[in-house]
């Protein structure tokens, strides 16, 4: 794919994007970006692919021949690796990238080069896409939405005459936040003039095309549209809400069925493609969040939509109610679709029994309804609609969202999550409550679903709660489903983001949209006249849509009427709400109070002042909508950014005193609510961040002659299958990868402990993961194959990082376990602690896989003593408490060089990691003594660098110990590069080591350890 | 508005029923006591209770005959959980006070109540057992009590939340606890009582105010919402629990009205069990 030509297009292609963006405001500037991000990501990962593959040529440059072998052997052991042919392909592409470092002389600049690449690759893509695509209408389309980001308007014409009038329509609803939305769609429309297309591209492009969604509404009609192959959920979601007028959409969320039958929302940050896993378009619009108090919210319409959720929800008897309760809420349906009672109407119950208003509806019930229906008189819809609400949000399982659940005990159970915590139920009875500030970790493995809670006034320690699901997708599900609710309810804003470093372990998935408490702000801000809309009920009597749940009518022009398109504020998670100056509104959140009264009239002429006013200072940026700060937009554009949903657990990281401290800290964000039981809320700490990445490549040279090299590289069979076809199928392949990534989860042990480390909390389960792990070493399958090569030097060096001695020595342990078991389990052990690859934010949708390349180089001076008493500490792991006890050891892996005579036995597949763990721990006492007399160690530089793609940051520590007599300097180099798309790990790598070796020729690499890691796509659910 | 929890405490009629005399041996006992119930004197003590519900309050009462086969058939509250226009029959622990629910269903459903039976035969339930807050219901789980009957009360009541209190102590779960008002819980300070009341307000959204009385028994008092009168509030008397009555006064709010009950309560009966309250003007 990189040919020569290649790289003048791209220039071109650059050239125009910066022309571009500075006409376009902010927003738009970093949408395009974004779009370009995970554009830039698809091809990443594509290039990873070919990498991976390809790893050892990378590395093996600046590797002793022995080690070539090893990782050869390594290599070929996955079976699922990628195929031959792909490398073939690939070839020259490797090539170039290998070159590419060698030239720079930093690792960082080599990352940004090859965020270049990826652009360069997907607008190439793009262009052999539009080009060879034989329907026009795809490439237009992007086209369209490419100018969208530089003026709205022109969109607007371009699509006019090309498109076809859905998408026109389409188009013009989304052109506004379209290009938040469409990122991955932008980016690939970027180039038209393509001159080069590769064989692989025209196949690929043949395969890109438009795709028809078809959307259950709340009110039963179907809406379609088509939406590009490869869009987000956001997208999709996005135009659902447009055609409902919808503006206080974060209540609510599209779900698709799985593979299971299982009901799944649809991530709106990812592909809609890699999620569905099938060719069933098919989805539902529903409410995700019940706002606990509907009266709060602003307009009308958004209490319509959550009535006729709401209506279906008792119709199915999922929220079940009470014989009175069913014919209430059923009158007042009737008198928000139908107006007042007609005793002149012939046979009223002719119509209600059409609808189904229960699911044990009975003409005794229908009697009640209409009798009900009668004294409502003079209410008028919004009226009734409130009053519904106003008793359906009283049910005990107003906005419960049940789960399937066993307890310790093996009982079946329900687990609800809801907006204040977690319910634990037996049948009917209510068993158990957690209330979201007593529950300080939410994690899962396997099946398994844990709480940490809150000790209680009178216990002195926390406790975990663990609940058996029926499989590790539910545990997933529910995992995810109280991260969202917990965020979406329980926080003012989305975590703020963790640091840097952090940022490349633990899980990526967390809640993307605003919160109900910037939602309200947002709501608050809504400018338009309240919308005109129709109440599905007269047209639909006979077809009974309200209780119906699954019946889908083919009307559905519900919700369109007398909106004005130009009016639409579209305000989206990440971008600030525009309002269409010439249409402001004086807002009307009043209006909702009015309703409550019972007269007509003065709702009616209030919304006549209101349309009349005009707010002057609309315009002003509401507040509480989240901006992406730097670090927003990074996560969001890299998806391993992403993995600590929760800034406590970014806080706690590898020290772990201060995780108790930092836990509380971020607590301060939340209310804290006072309440004579112990419920106070000082700290939530929701887990989240298990980190899933399934790939993690480790390399330590603790020596020029130590070598300690991991490969977890995720390949799945699929992959292989893919690789094939090349570049043109970047994307399914990343899917796959995502698939077998999501079987990794069977296997908790790596990946767990990689994540671990960092988070203080999680260790416990690291813990516990060990002693699952056994149970996650039968499944081996999709795993692919980690490699770990440990050659000792005499130098011990000290793992700066306590967490990658952790995950070192969990590695060791395990894989002594496993033994046989290739290294393989270990890549994606983490699965179920990790939130795989949801990687929340962002754009960086394409991105299921976004590989993290952690360099870890440490040069130390070699020591006389085998123990180096480097204290190496790392900025923060000078607090080296843990609070948790499983973290003590942190610090001390070290590679020994007594192992150094077992390098030769080190085959791929048995790791030596034992070995290695064993070595820790006589390093640790050395440390010991190192910290006392050494000076505590200096933090010389830290730089983050991030490019549209990459994030790249360099911390060096510098080290000095005296011991006996003998100093020893050491210098720590980490590096971590985090990024959308795929990262050539191998150079940068050889680029690190390159760049250690020329800024300090006198010193010598003792270790280099490289973590790989991967996001995973989808999660099987 | 009408609908659904409103109107916590709104009661029109009030089901009583006569002390027989086989109550003064024959009535289950918590504990084997030497203390001779005199039946006169409990029969003026439930008069004087019934008066108050009907006199002084207001309320419509029907008066159910005493059964002399039925010893603890005074004890009304135990038959029957009523709320909204729903009333639900119970089968009670004891074996030998399921016939009561028999004179009970042919009243409430004479007041159109919409009856549900638990013809579960693994199923137990005491209405002592059964606190409803107005928001939800607090099922104790006791000796009269079993899961089976709690959640065949969930059943019954499905708008409500139901959570199941274990009751260590005591013979119900309204022997040391009750509503004192909307949103207040009175509840007595023993250690089982605290901790019950912890765990109640550990299971629910909603957020309580306690009123704490140092005599369990005194905890169990009857609140009602009554038009013209507002608060009520029927409570210990100070001869008997003097320290806690002290604590009701305290209430400035309620029309506080001391009820004496000295003699019931040497067989367990406290002041929720001789009446089962119905709010028969529903909303809707």
């Amino acid at each position: 794919m990189t040919t020569e030509g290649g790289s003048e297009t791209e220039v071109k292609e650059k050239a125009e994007e910066s022309a571009t963006q500075p006409d376009q405001s902010e927003k738009a500037t970093e949408d395009s970006k974004e779009g370009v991000d995970a554009a830039g990501e698809e091809k990443e990962k594509e290039k990873e692919k070919v990498k991976e593959g390809k790893e050892g040529k990378g590395i093996s440059r600046y590797l002793p021949t022995w080690l070539k072998k090893q990782k050869s052997q390594s290599q070929t052991s996955p079976t699922k690796e990628a195929p031959p042919t792909e490398e073939a392909v690939d070839t020259v592409t490797q090539e170039e990238q290998g070159s590419a470092p060698e030239v720079n002389g930093h690792a960082e600049e080599v990352e940004e080069k090859e965020a270049e690449k990826s652009e360069q690759v997907k607008e190439k893509e793009a262009e052999s896409h539009s080009n060879a695509s034989a329907d026009t209408e795809p490439a237009k389309e992007e086209k369209v939405e490419e100018s969208a980001e530089k003026s709205p308007e022109e969109t607007k014409e371009a699509t006019e005459g090309e498109d076809t009038e859905e998408q026109k329509k389409e188009q013009e609803g989304t052109a506004n936040g379209e290009e938040e939305v469409g990122g991955g769609e932008g980016g690939e429309g970027q180039g038209n003039t393509s001159i080069f297309q590769s064989p692989l591209r025209l196949v690929r492009k043949s395969k890109m095309k438009l795709v028809v969604c078809h959307v259950n509404l709340l009110d039963g009609s179907d809406f379609s549209c088509e939406v590009e192959k490869r869009a987000k959920g956001q997208f999709l979601f996005f135009k659902v809400c447009e055609h409902l007028n919808l503006l206080e959409k974060d209540y609510f969320g599209l779900t698709y069925t799985d593979n299971h039958e299982q009901k799944c929302w649809l991530d709106p940050t990812k592909e809609i493609k890699r999620q569905i896993r099938s060719n069933n378009w098919q989805f539902a619009f529903n409410v995700k969040f019940y706002p606990p108090d509907p009266s709060l919210l602003t307009e009308d319409i958004t209490r319509y939509l959550l009535c006729l959720q709401l209506r279906e929800d008792v119709a199915t008897g999922r929220l079940p109610c009470s014989f009175v309760t069913h014919a209430l809420l059923g009158s007042y349906t009737l008198q928000a679709e139908f107006g007042d009672y007609e005793p002149d109407q012939p046979r009223p119950l002719d119509y209600i029994s059409q609808r189904t208003f229960a699911p044990n509806q009975n003409k005794e019930m229908e009697e009640k309804i209409l009798e009900l229906h009668k004294s409502h008189r003079g209410m008028t819809p919004a009226q009734a609609d409130t009053q519904f609400l106003e008793n359906a949000k009283k049910l005990s399982m107003y906005g419960v969202d049940l789960h399937h659940a066993k307890d310790s005990e093996g009982v079946d159970i329900m687990l609800g999550v809801c907006a204040n915590g977690l319910l634990v139920y037996k049948d009917r009875l209510r068993i158990n409550r957690f209330a979201w500030p007593k529950i300080l970790k939410i994690s899962y493995k396997r099946n398994n679903f844990y709480i940490k809670i809150r000790p209680g006034e009178t216990e002195q320690f926390e406790s975990t709660v663990g609940f058996k699901l029926q499989n590790h997708r539910s545990a997933k599900r529910l995992w995810k489903v109280c991260v969202e609710n917990h965020s979406f309810f329980r926080l003012n804003a989305p975590e703020p983001p963790t640091k840097a470093r952090f940022l490349t372990l633990g899980s990526k998935f967390r809640y993307s949209g605003r919160t109900q408490a910037q939602s309200r702000v947002a709501s608050s801000l809504i400018d338009r006249p309240a919308p005109n809309f129709e109440r599905t009920s007269s047209k639909r009597i006979s077809r009974s849509l309200d209780g119906a749940p699954v019946i889908s009518i083919t009307e559905a022009g519900t919700a369109e009427n007398g909106r004005d398109p130009h009016l639409e504020l579209h305000s989206d998670s990440k971008s600030p709400m525009r309002v269409h100056g010439d249409n402001i509104y004086v807002r009307h959140s009043n209006l909702m109070l009015e309703d409550h009264d019972k007269t007509q009239e003065e709702v009616l002429k209030h919304q006549a002042s209101i349309s009349q006013l005009k707010r002057s200072f609309m315009e002003a940026p509401p507040p509480s909508p989240p901006q992406p700060n730097q670090w927003e937009k990074r996560l969001t554009s890299s998806p391993a950014t992403t993995i600590r949903i929760q800034p406590q657990q970014v806080a706690s990281e590898p020290v772990t005193d201060a995780a108790a401290a930092d836990n509380s800290a971020p607590d301060t964000k939340e209310p804290p609510k006072t309440t004579e039981v112990e419920i106070e809320e000082t700290v939530v700490v929701q887990e989240v961040s298990k980190a899933p990445k399934p790939g993690l490549v480790t390399v330590t040279i603790t020596s020029p002659s130590d070598y300690e090299i991991r490969e977890h590289e995720p390949k799945s069979e699929e992959e292989a299958v893919v690789a094939e076809e090349a570049k043109a199928m970047t994307q399914e392949s990343i899917s796959s990868e995502s698939e077998s990534e999501e079987e990794a989860e069977y296997h908790p042990n790596v990946s767990v402990s990689f994540s671990n480390t960092q988070i203080p909390e999680e260790k416990e389960e690291e813990e516990e993961e060990q002693e699952k792990k056994e149970e996650g070493r039968s499944t081996p399958d999709t795993a692919p194959l980690p490699t770990e090569v440990i050659e000792p030097v005499e130098a011990t060096s000290q793992e700066a990082e306590k967490e990658d001695v952790e995950k070192r020595e969990k590695n060791t342990e395990e894989e002594e376990e496993k033994e046989t078991e290739t290294s393989t389990d270990d890549p994606m052990m983490t699965p179920e602690e990790a939130p795989n690859g949801h990687a929340l934010p962002e754009e960086s949708v394409t991105v299921t896989v976004s590989p993290v390349v952690e360099a870890e180089i440490e040069e130390e001076e070699p020591k006389m003593n085998g123990e180096s008493s480097l204290v190496e500490a790392e900025a923060r792991p000078q607090v080296i408490c843990c609070s948790e006890p499983p973290v003590v050891k942190t610090e001390m892996v070290t590679i020994s060089d007594t192992f150094a005579a077992q390098k030769t036995e080190i085959a791929t597949k048995e790791v030596p990691i034992v070995h290695t763990e064993t070595k820790t721990i006589t390093y640790e006492a050395a440390q010991v003594d190192g910290n006392g007399d050494g000076e505590p160690g200096v933090l010389m530089t830290a730089q983050t660098i991030t490019s549209e793609s990459l994030c790249t940051t360099t911390t060096t520590h510098i080290t000095k110990t005296l011991k006996g007599g003998l100093s020893e300097t050491r210098i720590e180099k980490r590096i971590v590069i985090t990024g959308d798309c795929d990262i050539d790990h191998d150079q940068a790598l050889a680029q690190a080591i390159k760049e250690a070796k020329e800024q300090h020729p006198d010193m010598s690499v003792t270790r280099v350890v490289v973590h790989k890691e991967t996001e995973l796509a989808e999660e099987e659910d | 508005m009408a609908g659904l929890m409103a109107g916590f405490g709104h009661y029109t009629h009030a089901i009583v029923r006569g002390i027989p005399a086989s109550l003064v041996n024959e009535a289950l006992r918590t504990s084997p006591t030497e203390v001779e119930v005199d039946l006169s004197k409990a029969r003026r003590e439930h008069e004087a209770y019934v008066e108050v519900l009907g006199t002084r309050l207001g309320l419509e009462v029907v008066e159910l005959p005493a059964d002399e086969a039925l010893p603890d058939c005074v004890f009304v509250e135990d038959a029957a959980v009523v709320c909204g226009d729903t009333a639900l029959i119970t089968r009670t622990g004891a074996e030998s006070r399921r016939r009561e629910a028999e004179v009970m269903r042919g009243a409430l459903k004479d007041l159109n109540l919409n009856i549900v039976e638990m013809t579960d035969e693994n199923a137990t339930l005491d209405g002592g057992d059964v606190l409803f807050t107005g928001r939800e219901f607090f099922v104790g789980l006791s000796k009269r009590t079993n899961q089976r009957g709690a959640e065949i009360l969930a059943d019954a009541f499905k708008d409500y939340a139901v959570s199941t209190v274990p009751v260590l102590e005591g013979l119900h779960l309204k022997s040391f606890c009750s509503m004192g008002g909307p949103g207040l819980i009175v509840i007595g300070s023993s250690e089982p009582a605290q901790k019950a009341l912890k765990i109640m307000q550990q299971m629910s959204d909603h957020r309580y105010d306690k009123l704490t009385v140092p005599d369990d028994l005194a905890a169990n008092c009857i609140y009602m919402n009554l038009p013209n009168k507002g608060h009520v509030l029927l409570h210990c008397t100070s001869e008997e629990f003097p320290e806690s009555a002290k604590v009701f006064e305290k209430l400035k709010d309620h029309l506080l009205i001391p009820v004496s009950n000295m003699e019931k309560v040497k067989v367990d009966g406290a002041l929720t069990c001789c009446s089962v309250l119905i709010n028969k003007k529903a909303d809707i």
